[in-house]
Parts: structure tokens; sequence; C-alpha cells
């Protein structure tokens, strides 16, 4: 069982986001950035189906120098290898373009032993697009199984839950598949002590574009197949009236919501 | 004018709001035709038209359902290779959004996702988006290709324009490689008699103030005719279905009103409320960061207040 999990290195959400206001990117650079929360719950989902049997788990990641540390926060976990796409040529991709590089990243780890599962998570943290994984399959051809709040891995096959807006489905398809996880799925472990020495001399292989032929034209911010026009911090709200509850509340709540037209 | 291309989100037929938005978005941009993959056209037909559905793309069969995404995605991409059409809108829940992303490494189109406005412009469609938990509003557009946009939920009020749709039966090929992902079992979730959290003009979320407790939270939304929500907390305990859980591994609601009641306010619960247009919180605490985003607040215990407000709110209507 070869597993391979895409990781993002993003802004840590409770900093002060924001852009870059020369050339309208998310500004990486203000803000800590860590392991995309929602990725641990792919990390942890792969260590458990090859602990289930047995295997190896490599993390893939696309990002700045920083992102090493999505790869390193994994390895602690216990994924096995990392391999890191790090090209200034990559600054400001979008998702057509990061699916991209991600694919022939996987295929070029394919090469040495074709990955049983591709895992991502189910949204990064700072673009929440929820679109990588589906654009992943389509580029690799693979089975799509998204959105799997539960993963069953039987005689080839993988089979998943997923909650939908109307109903719940279970989804079966043959592996290799790519499969996205949500946060319902399980409960990622922290990095033990030992877990956090072992990672220390674990592989992580760094790949330029050029290691995966791709041409640089294809990718970073002139070449986005979308283009941001401008952006505006929202004005914070504005606090409306607060009152404390004085055996009245509800009553007062109520009056609100007439006033505004509610009732 | 250019067509534009809707993806009609229904189940057997029975169309959901979310569509009448696009409709109402795409008579801006050119002539929306609707396209209808799957059983029930017989249900939607009055709808899509009274909306102003100018031509209707109908794919019915075997080879479409019961799969996940890719074969609806191939139809797409062959109706816009036919068409070219101004723009393609598609309603942003997950499947949605996956329908978009295949559809856009396709047919080499920029993708752009969770829109909340869009409007015509010089280059193409202009949309409006809101990230970072809505702290921005980003402009963009599609530079490549035919723009492909999702579009959430309440992003428009449906407006009706009466046509009479010109029906085509399409005939497509799916790939059997797009089949390779079998939905083996349906499971409709259970209807609660309340309104769909998505399309509901007012929510009401419960926390884990509650303490597992929503009958007061129910109750309060039954009496203003309100979808329920709840927020991780609430839901990681079990206390409600995960299927309620607003925010950002949730839903994204925007409603006209939305009640957080024993819900603190953290930044992944406000990704998914922040751009309600009234907020209104009942919290314990008078430090909770909920009550830097509300429009009404109470510090008080929900259990105290939100029956009240039932009450009062039951006597006034009569
Ligand atoms: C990757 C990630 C994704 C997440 N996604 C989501 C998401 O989609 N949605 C979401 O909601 N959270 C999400 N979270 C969790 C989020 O960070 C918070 O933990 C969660 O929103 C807290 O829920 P809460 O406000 O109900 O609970 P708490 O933060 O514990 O707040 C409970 C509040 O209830 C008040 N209270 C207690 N008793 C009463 C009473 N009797 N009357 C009135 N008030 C009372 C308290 O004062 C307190 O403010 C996510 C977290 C992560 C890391
Ligand atoms: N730069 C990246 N490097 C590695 N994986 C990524 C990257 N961007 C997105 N992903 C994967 O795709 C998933 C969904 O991302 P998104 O479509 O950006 O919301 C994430 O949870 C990751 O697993």
């Amino acid at each position: 069982m070869k597993i391979v999990v895409c990781v993002k290195y993003v802004p840590d959400a409770q900093g002060e986001r924001t852009f870059n206001a020369s050339d309208n990117t998310t500004d990486r650079t203000g803000v800590d950035g860590l392991l995309s929360e929602l990725d641990e719950y792919a990390v942890e989902e792969a260590l458990k189906i090859v602990e289930a049997s047995e295997g190896e788990v490599v993390v893939l990641t696309m990002g700045p120098e920083d992102a090493e540390q999505a790869i390193r926060k994994s390895l602690q976990m216990g994924a096995h290898s990392g391999v890191h796409i790090l090209d200034d040529a990559l600054h400001g991709s979008d998702a057509p373009a990061t699916s991209l590089v991600l694919a022939k990243a996987i295929e070029k780890i394919n090469a040495d032993g074709q990955a049983d599962l591709v895992i991502t998570g189910m949204a990064s943290t700072d673009g929440t697009m929820s679109v990588v994984p589906a654009m992943l399959a389509e580029r690799l051809g693979l089975p799509q199984v998204t959105m799997a709040s539960e993963v069953k891995l039987e005689d080839g096959s993988v089979t998943i839950r997923r909650d939908g807006d109307v109903s719940t489905e279970t989804i079966t398809a043959p592996v290799p598949a790519l499969v996205s996880v949500t946060d319902q799925i399980n409960e990622p472990r922290y990095p033990s002590f030992k877990g956090i020495m072992a990672a220390k001399k674990k592989p992580v292989q760094t790949w330029s574009l050029a290691d995966l032929g791709v041409d640089a034209g294809e990718v970073g911010l002139d070449a986005a197949w979308t283009k941001v026009d401008s952006f505006a911090q929202r004005p914070p709200r504005q606090q409306g009236e607060i009152v404390t509850d004085e055996g009245d509340g509800g009553q007062k709540l109520v009056e609100f919501l007439v006033s505004r037209k509610f009732v | 004018m250019a067509e534009v291309l809707v993806l009609v989100d229904h189940v057997d037929g029975a169309v959901r709001k979310t569509t009448n938005e696009l409709l109402t978005l795409a008579r801006r941009l050119g002539e929306p035709s609707a396209v209808f993959i799957g059983d029930g056209y017989d249900a939607a037909a009055d709808t899509l038209g009274r909306f102003g559905a100018q031509k209707v793309y109908k794919i019915a069969g075997a080879d479409v359902e019961g799969y996940l995404v890719a074969p609806k995605a191939e139809v797409l991409a062959q109706l816009v290779e036919r068409t070219q059409p101004a723009a393609v809108l598609i309603g942003s829940s997950a499947e949605g959004k996956e329908i978009a992303a295949r559809l856009a490494i396709k047919t080499n189109s920029g993708l752009i996702t969770d829109a909340v406005d869009v409007q015509p412009g010089e280059g193409g469609p202009q949309t409006t988006q809101s990230v970072f938990a809505g702290g921005f509003t980003v402009q963009a557009y599609v530079s490549k290709g035919t723009p492909i946009i999702t579009v959430k939920p309440n992003s428009a009020s449906p407006e009706e324009a009466p046509a009479s749709p010109a029906v085509e039966d399409v005939d497509v090929t799916i790939s059997d490689a797009a089949k390779s992902a079998r939905i083996v079992e349906t499971k409709p979730r259970e209807k609660t008699g309340r309104p769909d959290l998505n399309e509901a003009a007012i929510v009401v979320s419960g926390g884990r103030g509650t303490s597992g407790d929503f009958s007061p939270v129910e109750a309060f939304a039954d009496a203003l005719g309100a979808a329920v929500g709840a927020s991780r907390a609430a839901v990681d305990a079990g206390w409600y279905p995960h299927s309620n859980q607003v925010g950002q591994t949730g839903k994204q609601v925007s409603p006209q009103l939305y009640v957080a009641a024993g819900i603190s306010g953290a930044i992944q619960h406000r990704a998914g409320m922040q751009t309600s247009k009234t907020i209104v919180a009942i919290n314990k605490d008078s430090e909770a960061p909920i009550f830097e985003l509300v429009d009404f607040g109470v510090v008080g215990d929900l259990f105290q207040v939100l029956p009240q407000a039932t009450e009062k709110i039951i006597q006034t209507k009569g």
C-alpha cells in the first residue's frame, strides 16, 4: 500500500490574514503559517490505512520555502517521506496551475511504484475553494471519491460515505483512486516525542518545475486563468445594541425583531 | 445575445431555489439556457420557464445518474463546446464546485467559486467573492476560456421573467472513466418540516451553550419559520446532525436574519454566517466574540431568553 497525501501550508486563520497590495495575492509573509488543519485529517486517515495493513505514506506539498513545515508536521505524525515542490515561478498560482503541478508530481512519485490512493483535505483553510481534489482526479484520470466522512478499503476497491445536502451516499470505486476527506472522518493525532525525533531523519525531496517537466509559463500569477481586479477590507460590522437580561431579555429581543419586521 | 448555461439543481425534478437565483443572474449576462440532468423534468418545466430559461437542454438516462460528478462535468463540457456560452453558472454546493472544477480543466477555462454577486463587465462577467471568513471582498473575472462561476445560495433574489423555453433532448456520450465512481446507496435525509438551511430567510443556531438541549432553539426557530443550525461544538457532541453545521466546514449561510444562541463566535463559525444581513446573539458571556458582529445582542441565559421570546412572538402574531 502506497498513499500520497497532498498537504498545504497556509496562513494561520487566527492571525490577521490579508492580501499583498502589489499583486492582489494572499499575503504569506505577515502571518505565521501552519499545516492546514483540514489536511491533518487526510494525513491521519492515510496513517490509519497503512497501519491497518502495511505500506508507506508520502506527503506532497507545493509552496514557498516555509511550506516544508507542513511536511515536517506530517512526518512527525508518522508519514514516511515528503516531497516539496518549490519554485519561485509558482507564486500566485491558481487552482488549475496548482492541480497541474501536483498531478505532475504525483506522476513522478508513481514512477517508483504506483500509489494506491491519493488523499487530500476537503478544502484549504485559506482559499477554501474545494476544487483541487476534483481537478486532480480529472488530470490524473483517477476515480474521484471526495468529501468522505468514512473510508473503507477492501479487495482493490475503496468505499466512502459522503454526507450531501439532501442525502447520505455510499460511493465505490476501484483503486487507484483519489479521495478527499472531511473533518468528520477521524481525530488527527498529535505528534509524539518519538515521532518528532524520528521525523528529523525522514527523507524530504525538493523538486523544481524543471524536475517535473512543467513550463514556468504555465504557472504563477501571470498564467492564472482568473484575475483579481481589486480587494477591499469589509468595514467591520458596527456593533449594535447589547442588552443585559434582567428578566425582560426575551421581550426586548422580540421588540428588536418587530422593529426590523422579522415578526 | 450569447447563451448562459445554468446547471439545474434539483431532486427528482423539484428545482431548488438556488437555480432560480442563477437564472435571474444569468439574465444579466445573456440568454439563460437551463441544463437539466436526470429524471423528473416534467415537474421542473414550469419553474425553469417562469424564471426565464429561453432554452432547456435535457439529459436523461442512466449514464449520468448513479455516478459522482464526473459524468455531469462531461455533459457540460460537451455543451460548452457546442454553444460557446458567455458563462456557465453552477450553484456553490460541494457537488457544484466539483463539477465546475472538472469542467474548468476539461475546457481550459478559468473558474471562480463562491461568488456572492455577478455583474456584466467589459471583458465578461465580474464577480464578487467574500474571503477570509468574510473579512474581505474580492472583485475578479475569468481571463481564460469560458467563465465558469459557482454562486452561493441567497446571492440574488429570484425574479420571475416568464418564458417558454425550447426544449432539446441532448444525446451525450459518457466515458467509462467518468463512471468509475459509482453511487451504490442513497439515504435521503430525514425531513424535519423546517426550511432548508441554505435557502431559509431566517436561521437560528445553537451551540455548546445549549448543553445538548436544542428544544428552546427549535421552538424559537419554529415561531419565526426559521431553519435550525448548529456550531461544530454542538455537532461534535452529537447533539445535532452534521448536515446542520454552520461554518467553514459546514454550510455557509447568508440569510436575512441569523440568530446565534450559546455560540461563542469562533473564526470558523463566523466564516459560515458573517455575511448574514442581520445578526442577533444570545450569550451568557458579555465578552463572547460573537457580540462584535451583532446588530442586537442579549447577555443572558438562552434557557430564559429564548422561551420568553418564543412566547412573545406567538402572542404578537396572535
Ligand atoms: C479546521 C476547523 C474547522 C472548523 N469548522 C467549524 C465550523 O464549520 N463551524 C463551527 O461552528 N465551528 C468550527 N470549528 C470550531 C470552532 O473553532 C469552535 O470550536 C466552535 O465554533 C465552538 O462552538 P461553540 O461556539 O458552540 O462553543 P464554545 O466556543 O464553547 O461557546 C459556547 C458559548 O455558549 C455560551 N453559553 C454557555 N451556556 C449558555 C447559556 N445557558 N446561555 C447562553 N449562552 C451560553 C458560552 O458563554 C460560550 O460563549 C472549526 C475548527 C477547526 C480547527
Ligand atoms: N499547494 C498545495 N500543495 C499541496 N496540496 C494542496 C495544495 N493546494 C491544495 N491542496 C490540496 O487540495 C485540497 C483542497 O484545496 P483547495 O481546492 O485549495 O480548497 C487541500 O486540502 C490539499 O489537500
